[in-house]
């Protein structure tokens, strides 16, 4: 009756664009054999109804994700470098220092 | 050894504070195993629920009135096949393969809503389904679309989406056939009287017999109690059930003007015990028709694999 432990074909996830210049986002995995029933299948789980404008999908083996102890030190928010900032920045237009000598 | 205890102890207490903080728990983050192990029986179950679901319906595709019925039918009826395989996906993320839940759905060990192992009779049940199921079902998802598991809360909210053209069509369906005269009213009032109680009973036992109920809510993987719910689906659809002048199928049935709610009699829990156990009416003819369809739709997976392998040796030899 069942069959051997790999029977599922396989897994790509998917990525919808709604609208015209908006970003791509995730709406949810997929199984297919090849890239374009994977495609179809897409289109038939995701995009039956609403805005789609574009899709992409990508077999989920291909993507590299952070692991979650990860967090803390590689997302680190450089608070020592706070010139990355337009905060950092006080001067204005009346300050000496654009003032020719 | 006890290091290692220890250590569990306080990444269980972070995940505790995680979950207090309101943050969403995601794969691969650490969690306790009894909270992935109840994740994977949750969403199994209710993928389960989905998939079998499509059943009843599909019982009435080929008999649906009028073509326009008979879209809305099949676009429904597609839904759950989409919804079903959105929470395959979500439990996979915890590690149990779909095979494996496959299995245990097909060997008959697995759960699934109760209400799926009634049979469809008449045309109003397609209406009452909607109606009723859905209508329990959304009460249901809406809630637990905000529970702590990302990829199960995420599904949910995409179901939650769809799931209300569901409701829709099935009302449409009942005030359609009310609408029609005293044969349609009939039709619908002996459909609403057999999934009243059936319906009822979708929410699970009492909370005082809902063993796993406290760590669940502790987790946020329940977030509501099955009596909470159950209530308000009560009072939400009595209020629709007159409306229509239909009669409730309860001689307790009473309205508390001091709680502003409706009272019901006791839920017949031997029945309830019986078809979620396997012996409903319809528990056998469910699974054997799940189980002929895995079977016949093999040569599809084959082709399609052949397919894949067909396009990477042509893809290779153009190369």
């Amino acid at each position: 009756m069942s069959e051997s432990k790999n029977d599922q074909l396989d897994l790509w996830e998917v990525f919808i664009q709604e609208s015209d210049n908006s970003p791509h986002q995730h709406a949810g995995s997929i199984r297919a054999a090849d890239a374009e029933t994977a495609i179809q299948n897409a289109r038939d789980v995701f995009a039956r109804r609403g805005k789609t404008k574009n899709m992409w999908v990508v077999k989920s083996e291909h993507i590299i994700a952070t692991k979650p102890e990860d967090i803390p030190s590689f997302f680190d928010q450089a608070s020592d470098k706070v010139y990355r900032h337009p905060q950092f920045y006080k001067h204005t237009l009346d300050d000496e220092l654009w003032k020719k000598p | 050894m006890i290091e290692k205890s220890e250590n569990i102890a306080s990444l269980e207490e972070q995940f505790n504070q995680r979950i207090a903080n309101g943050e969403t728990i995601e794969p691969n983050d650490w969690m306790p195993e009894k909270y992935r192990k109840q994740l994977v029986r949750l969403i199994s179950q209710h993928a389960h629920s989905e998939i079998i679901g499509m059943l009843p319906e599909g019982n009435w595709i080929t008999r649906a009135p009028s073509l326009r019925r008979k879209l809305a039918l099949l676009a429904k009826v597609q839904d759950e096949a989409g919804h079903g395989h959105y929470l395959y996906s979500s439990a996979e993320t915890l590690g149990t393969s779909r095979e494996e839940m496959f299995d245990q759905l097909h060997e008959g060990k697995a759960k699934y809503s109760s209400i799926f192992n009634y049979p469809t009779l008449s045309w109003a049940d397609m209406g009452m389904i909607g109606w009723l199921v859905d209508g329990a079902a959304i009460i249901n998802q809406t809630t637990m679309a905000k529970c702590s598991y990302g990829p199960y809360s995420r599904a949910l909210i995409r179901i939650c989406k769809e799931e209300n053209f569901h409701k829709k069509q099935g009302m449409e369906i009942i005030a359609t056939l009310i609408a029609s005269g005293e044969k349609g009213k009939a039709m619908v009032q002996e459909s609403f009287t057999r999934f009243w109680w059936p319906t009822l009973m979708m929410f699970g036992p009492h909370d005082s017999n809902s063993p796993n109920s406290a760590d669940m809510m502790k987790w946020k993987i329940k977030l509501k109690s099955n009596d909470e719910l159950r209530q308000r689906f009560i009072d939400m659809t009595v209020d629709q059930a007159l409306a229509w002048e239909l009669r409730i199928p309860d001689d307790k049935l009473k309205f508390n003007e001091t709680t502003r709610s409706w009272e019901t009699g006791e839920i017949d829990w031997e029945e309830f015990n019986a078809v979620i156990n396997g012996s409903g009416p319809c528990n056998h003819e469910r699974l054997e028709a799940r189980r002929n369809a895995h079977d016949n739709g093999k040569w599809v997976r084959d082709a399609a694999r052949a397919f894949e392998e067909k396009q990477r040796l042509k893809n290779k030899s153009a190369a």
